[in-house]
C-alpha cells in the first residue's frame, strides 16, 4: 500500500466517551458514575454507622492503641520486643513470625513439591508409586489435622530438656525446641564477609564467561573447581589474616530450660513441617501437570541429542512446563501464607494469634484489628502476586514468547 | 472462632444487631422468648454440658435463674459458648444478651469494650498448675520456666507482670482454647499451665492422672469474676445484678431450694418484702412480683449453687474460702433486698 498515512480526524469527545464509557458511551459513562457515587456512598455510611453505634455504645474505638504498651510476652520475637513493647511491636513481631514461617514453608513446599512430582514421572516403579501414596495420603487429610499431628506427635516423642538428646553438647533436641549454638560477630566479621561477597560475584562472573565462550564457541567450560577454590580460599585467607570471624553461644541447660544459644520453637517447626508437606503434595501434582504439558517430541529431540535424562528435564522439559506451572504455583503460595494463620491452634505466635488474638482480646478493638489484619494478608498476598508476574515474565522473555 | 470474629465485626460495622444497645433488652428477650447466654465451650462447675447433653455450672445457673425470673422458666436459655477472645465482641453485637464466663472484672474492659459488669460470682485469683515431680513448692522457683496459658484471658498481663516484678525469665506459649492448652501441657511442652484457680482445678480433670499434678499455693493476681451485659442498658443491667444477688442473699436469709415454698408463706416482714407479699420490688425490676421465689426454685440459693457446681458436693470439690459469705468468713456480700 503507498501513499501517506491518514490520521484519523481528531475527536477529543468521542475519545474522552470511549476512555471513560467504553463502546456503551455516555450512557454507560453515566452508570458508571452512578455506580461509584452509590459505593463511596455507601462506604462511607457503613464507616459512619459503625462510628455511631461505637461511640454510643462506649466502645473505644480508633487507631491509638498501636502506641499503648501491650504487656503480654511473646514465645518468639525476631525482633526486639518485650512486655514493655507498643501493641504496634506485638503487630510487627506477629507480622514477622508468618513471614518467617511462610517464607520457609513456600522454599521447601517448592523443593519437596519438585522432587515428588518428578519423581511421579519417574521411570523407576517403586519411586513413582512411592510419590504418588505421598501425594494422595497428604492431600486429602485436613490441614489442621496434620498441624496437629505433627505437634502433638513430635512433642510426645521428645525428652524433656533434663533428659535433652544431644550431639556434641553443642546442639540439643527436647520438646523445648532444637537448640543450637548462636554465632555471633566478632571485629574479624566484615572482612570476612567482604570476602564472601567478593567470591560470590566471582563465581557469578566466571559463569557470565563461560556461558558466553559456550554460546560463541559451543565449547563448554568447567567453571566449578575454580568456583569452589575461590569459596574456599578467599574467606579462609580473610579468617587467616584477621582471625575467627564468628565466635559461638553454646545452649546450656540452666534450670527447667536452656539458655543462650539459638532455639527453633517446636510449633515452628511442627507449622513449618505441616505447611511445605501439605502445600508440597499440592505443587507436586502441579509439577506433574507442567511436565506432561510438554509435548513428548521434545523430550525425544533432547534425547537424540544425546542429552541424559536428567539434562532434558533440567534444559528442555522443565523450563517449558514452568509457563504452565507458575500461575497455579503462585495460589499454592498464597495459601500456604493464609494457611499459616492455623498456627493459633498450636500456639505459635503469628500475626493472628499475637494482633488478631491476643491484642483484640486485650483492647477489644475488633473492627480497627480485624482490618488491619485484612490489610496485611491483602499485601503480602498482592506481594507473591506481583513477585511471581514478574517471574513469569522473564520466563516469558527467556523463551522469546 | 476466627470466622466467628470476623461476621460479629462486620455485623457491628453494618449496624444490623445494635437495637440492643438502647433500653431494650428486656423487652427483646420476652418478644424472643428465650435469654441468650454467652457461656465458655466447657470448663466443668462453671458452664459445661453433663451427661444428659444440659447446661450446668455456677455461670450457667445465673442464666438459668435469670430466664426464672422472667418466663418462670428455667431451660428457657440459649447457650452460646465462647472462645475467651470472642466473648467481648459477641456481646457488643447483641448476639447474646448476657456474658457469664468466668470473667475478670477490669477497668480497661468496663470503660473501653462497651459492657457493664452486673456483680461478682466468684472471687478468684491466678496460679499455676505443675507436676509433682518438678519438686516446685513455689511460683518463685519457677525462673526459666515455659508457662502455657490461654490467649484472650487477663491471664496473660498478670503472668508478665509477675515474671518481669520478681525479675524472673519466662517463656509463655499461648493457645486459643482450654483444651489445646492442656494438651500441650500434658505433652510436656511447658512445666506450668497458668490459670484462674478455678480454672486450673477444673482442667486439671482433663488430664489422664491428675494426682501427678499439683497447684501451687501462690496466686499472683486478684481475678474477681462476673456476669457482663452491654452498656447503656441500665434496667436490663438490674435485672442481672440482682438475680446475681437474689442468689446470694437467699444463702443469708437461709431460704433454699427445698424451703423456698414455706418461707414463701412466712410471716416476717423482710421475707414478705423479698418474696414480693408486700411491695413492688419485683416490677420495679421489671419483672413479676414472685420474681425472687421463681430464681430460688430454679436455681437454688448461692450456697446450694456453689457447692452443687464446684464445691463439696462436686468433683472439683473447692473449699468456699473468699466466696463465703461475709458473716461466715468470706467475702461474698449482696447488697439488701428491700
Amino acid at each position: 500500500m503507498t501513499g501517506e498515512i491518514r490520521r484519523p480526524p481528531f475527536q477529543p469527545g468521542l475519545r474522552l466517551r470511549r476512555a471513560l464509557g467504553g463502546t456503551a458511551g455516555w450512557r454507560g459513562f453515566a452508570l458508571q458514575v452512578v455506580l461509584l457515587v452509590a459505593l463511596v456512598w455507601a462506604i462511607h455510611a457503613i464507616i459512619g454507622n459503625a462510628r455511631a453505634n461505637l461511640a454510643a455504645q462506649k466502645v473505644a474505638s480508633g487507631f491509638g492503641f498501636l502506641w499503648s504498651t501491650s504487656g503480654f510476652a511473646v514465645s518468639q520475637a525476631l525482633i526486639p520486643y518485650s512486655e514493655s513493647s507498643t501493641y504496634l511491636q506485638a503487630l510487627l513481631v506477629g507480622l514477622t513470625n508468618t513471614l518467617v514461617v511462610s517464607i520457609v514453608g513456600i522454599v521447601c513446599a517448592t523443593i519437596i513439591g519438585f522432587l515428588v512430582g518428578l519423581g511421579r514421572l519417574s521411570p523407576n516403579w517403586l519411586l513413582a508409586r512411592i510419590a504418588g501414596a505421598y501425594v494422595e495420603l497428604i492431600r486429602n487429610l485436613p490441614l489442621l489435622f496434620q498441624i496437629l499431628f505433627w505437634y502433638l506427635a513430635v512433642l510426645a516423642a521428645l525428652p524433656n530438656p533434663r533428659q535433652n538428646i544431644s550431639l556434641f553438647d553443642s546442639v540439643f533436641l527436647s520438646n523445648r525446641g532444637f537448640g543450637m549454638p548462636k554465632p555471633i560477630a566478632t571485629a574479624a566479621f566484615d572482612p570476612f564477609a567482604a570476602a564472601v561477597v567478593v567470591t560470590i560475584a566471582c563465581w557469578i562472573a566466571l559463569h557470565v564467561i563461560a556461558r558466553r565462550r559456550l554460546f560463541a564457541t559451543g565449547r563448554q567450560t568447567t567453571v566449578w573447581p575454580l568456583g569452589i577454590g575461590l569459596l574456599i580460599g578467599l574467606p579462609l585467607l580473610a579468617a587467616l589474616i584477621f582471625g575467627a570471624p564468628l565466635t559461638f553461644e553454646y545452649p546450656v541447660l540452666r534450670g527447667f530450660n536452656f539458655a543462650g544459644g539459638l532455639r527453633v520453637v517446636p510449633e515452628f517447626a511442627a507449622l513449618a513441617l505441616a505447611l511445605s508437606t501439605y502445600s508440597g503434595a499440592f505443587i507436586a501434582e502441579i509439577v506433574r501437570a507442567g511436565v506432561q504439558s510438554v509435548h513428548k517430541g521434545q523430550t525425544e529431540a533432547g534425547a537424540s541429542l544425546g542429552l541424559s535424562r536428567a539434562a532434558v528435564l533440567r534444559l528442555i522439559v522443565v523450563p517449558q512446563a514452568m509457563r504452565v506451572i507458575l500461575p497455579p504455583l503462585t495460589n499454592q503460595f498464597l495459601n500456604l501464607t493464609k494457611n499459616s494463620s492455623l498456627a493459633v491452634g498450636i500456639g505459635y505466635p503469628d500475626l493472628v494469634s499475637v494482633f488478631a488474638g491476643t491484642t483484640l482480646s486485650q483492647t477489644g478493638q475488633a473492627i480497627e484489628i480485624i482490618a488491619i489484619t485484612m490489610a496485611v494478608y491483602l499485601v503480602l498476598s498482592l506481594l507473591t502476586s506481583v513477585l511471581m508476574g514478574l517471574y513469569g515474565r522473564r520466563i516469558a522473555r527467556s523463551m522469546g514468547t | 472462632m476466627k470466622r466467628a470474629t470476623l461476621l460479629l465485626t462486620i455485623a457491628i460495622a453494618a449496624g444490623w444487631s445494635m437495637q440492643g444497645a438502647s433500653a431494650q433488652t428486656l423487652k427483646t428477650v420476652k418478644e424472643r422468648g428465650v435469654l441468650a447466654c454467652g457461656v465458655t465451650q466447657g470448663l466443668p462447675g462453671f458452664s459445661a454440658p453433663d451427661d444428659k447433653g444440659n447446661w450446668a455450672g455456677l455461670d450457667v445457673d445465673l442464666c438459668r435463674g435469670i430466664a426464672a425470673a422472667i418466663f418462670d422458666d428455667a431451660t428457657k436459655v440459649k447457650y452460646v459458648p465462647l472462645s475467651a477472645k470472642d466473648r467481648f465482641t459477641a456481646l457488643q453485637s447483641g448476639e447474646i444478651d448476657v456474658l457469664s464466663r468466668n470473667t475478670t472484672w477490669t477497668l480497661s474492659r468496663d470503660t473501653s469494650l462497651g459492657v457493664n459488669f452486673a456483680g461478682i460470682n466468684y472471687y478468684d485469683g491466678q496460679g499455676f498448675l505443675v507436676r509433682k515431680s518438678l519438686k516446685v513448692n513455689s511460683a518463685l522457683e519457677l525462673n526459666g520456666a515455659s508457662v502455657c496459658l490461654q490467649t484472650g484471658t487477663s491471664n496473660e498481663q498478670n503472668l508478665a507482670d509477675f515474671f518481669k516484678g520478681n525479675n524472673m525469665k519466662y517463656e509463655v506459649v499461648a493457645f486459643s482454647t482450654a483444651d489445646e492448652v492442656v494438651k500441650a501441657y500434658e505433652s510436656g511442652r511447658c512445666d506450668a499451665f497458668t490459670a484462674d484457680l478455678s480454672q486450673l482445678y477444673a482442667e486439671r480433670l482433663k488430664l489422664t492422672t491428675p494426682a501427678d499434678h499439683e497447684v501451687l499455693p501462690q496466686v499472683i493476681s486478684k481475678e474477681p469474676l462476673g456476669p457482663l451485659v452491654r452498656h447503656g442498658d441500665d434496667q436490663w443491667l438490674d435485672v442481672v445484678r440482682w438475680t446475681l444477688f437474689a442468689q446470694i442473699d437467699a444463702e443469708e436469709l437461709g431460704i433454699t431450694q427445698k424451703n423456698v415454698d414455706d418461707q414463701a408463706k412466712s410471716d416476717k416482714p423482710e421475707l414478705r418484702r423479698v418474696f414480693g407479699t408486700d411491695g413492688s420490688l419485683g416490677e420495679q425490676l421489671g419483672l413479676t412480683k414472685d420474681w425472687f421465689h421463681r430464681i430460688i426454685k430454679a436455681t437454688g440459693n448461692y450456697g446450694e449453687i456453689f457447692d452443687r457446681n464446684v464445691g463439696t458436693d462436686s468433683k472439683l470439690g473447692i473449699s468456699r474460702g473468699l466466696n463465703q459469705l461475709w458473716n461466715k468468713g468470706g467475702i461474698m456480700f449482696a447488697p439488701p433486698i428491700r
